[in-house]
């Protein structure tokens, strides 16, 4: 039995495994194959504290694994399936089943992340992976010399387009709206790059191709009778994230939009259960932010694990 | 590498090249390739479950591992547009291919609907 099960492998995840394991509590943390944290497909972080050059997603976590692992962190890669309520040695604990198997916990620190949001639009599906991605770190080199676009406005948006125009020989920007809502410094980039374009005001209606894409097809938001087609051979899309939190949505309270509700110190709806980062509903989700998270929920989880297990929590055992 | 060097039952994935694929292909009744490169995160992810499956299922399932980064001609000719991407080949010809980074047992399952 654990004292702390962390779910997610991302910054707020991470961070958190570091704060428990140096404060001893026997933690595990469950990475998930199926949706890794979105930092490591992030070509670079500018924004994070003490990389004045920037680092890459990927290094970035490598090196927060390896500074948890430091405290004795251990991570087994499985997917969650379900969070239950149990018993054990008259102790009100969590059940955390997986594919594999299950894990007993005091506490649960869900830190689950997000995932990119789908276009639902015909050809969008059939073509993933054959013209349609997600991640322009991941596909990017596959598009030297050719045209492609990319859908959406924001932060994520535009980063991806700037670093896909090393590749392609085009790259136009389809967004809704008539200006970005990414950062200042990205759109100035943008709008200043020669390979960078943009179709304002515009919606996806199809992803056209004959086995790989080759065209994309819009419409104007104002007017939709106003078609046009792009010829391009990869369409890149970043119009939003949906929570990974399908799993948890009848445990404990999220919004609307599925993201966990927390309050200051990342206490969810459900006792004993934790939430940090992307996942949890909140204003700005970088790795900063979610690190103070995972800082908080760590804490928070350790006071709770020590309440339930009747210690007192003595004042020198916080330094 | 030359004709007849290939391990006959390998419990690694193999490292292939542009030029050693074909022979590959040949000389193995069920293979599948992982298509990888240095800088694709979920690629890296992938690698340790190929590994884990070819050490398992050894004398059943081949697996290979080709850098499409340095084999472009093999991305451009299987038309991959996105990796990690499994290319399976079976008696000789492509089967299918598997794109993106899933669990082992899901992965196992997806490769043994090419098996027949």
């Amino acid at each position: 039995m654990y004292d702390i099960i962390i779910v997610g492998s991302g910054p707020g995840g991470l961070t958190a495994g570091i704060y428990a394991s140096r404060s001893r509590m026997k933690t595990l943390m469950l990475s998930s194959q199926v949706n890794p944290s979105l930092i490591t497909t992030t070509e670079i972080v500018e924004n994070y504290p003490g990389f004045p050059g920037g680092i890459s997603g990927y290094e970035l976590i490598e090196r927060f694994t390896q500074q948890a692992g430091m405290f004795g962190l251990e991570i087994v890669e499985d997917d969650v399936v379900s969070l239950e309520r149990a018993s054990r040695d008259s102790l009100d604990i969590w059940r955390v089943k997986t594919g594999n198997g299950s894990f007993d916990a005091l506490s649960v620190i869900l830190a689950t992340g997000t995932g990119y949001a789908h276009l639902n639009v015909p050809g969008e599906s059939e073509y993933t992976g054959k013209g349609v991605s997600y991640c322009a770190t991941c596909d990017g080199p596959f598009y030297r010399d050719v045209p492609v676009a990319v859908v959406g406005g924001g932060n994520t948006a535009v980063q991806e387009a700037l670093f896909l125009t090393r590749f392609a020989s085009r790259v136009t920007i389809i967004h809704r709206r008539d200006r970005l809502r990414a950062t200042r410094i990205l759109q100035e980039r943008a709008v200043a790059h020669e390979k960078i374009d943009f179709a304002w005001n515009s919606a996806v209606e199809e992803i056209l191709g004959e086995n790989l894409v080759n065209a994309v097809r819009i419409s104007d938001i104002g007017d939709p009778s106003k078609k046009k087609t792009l010829e391009v051979d990869g369409v890149f899309v970043f119009t939003g994230y949906i929570p990974n939190t399908a799993f948890v949505t009848n445990v404990v309270s999220c919004d609307e939009g599925g993201y966990v509700m927390v309050d200051t110190q990342m206490k969810t709806s459900a006792p004993g259960i934790f939430a940090c980062g992307d996942c949890t509903r909140k204003l700005l989700r970088q790795v900063i932010t979610a690190c103070g998270d995972g800082a908080t929920a760590a804490f928070a989880a350790e006071q709770y694990v020590q309440d339930l297990k009747g210690s007192a929590y003595s004042a020198w055992a916080v330094s | 590498m030359a004709e007849g060097t290939f391990v006959e039952n390998p419990d690694y994935p193999i490292e292939l090249n542009d030029d050693t694929l074909d022979e590959a292909v040949n000389n193995y009744p069920f293979l599948v390739v992982d298509c990888w490169a240095e800088w694709c995160g979920p690629c890296r992810m992938l690698g340790p479950i190929i590994e884990s499956l070819a050490k398992k299922h050894q004398g059943d399932i081949v697996f290979a591992k080709i850098d499409v980064d340095k084999n472009n001609k093999t991305a451009s000719r299987y038309g991959i547009r996105s990796i990690p991407n499994l290319l399976v080949f079976k008696d000789g010809a492509k089967a299918g291919d598997i794109v993106g980074a899933m669990p082992e047992d899901k992965l196992l399952e997806r490769i043994n609907t090419f098996k027949g």
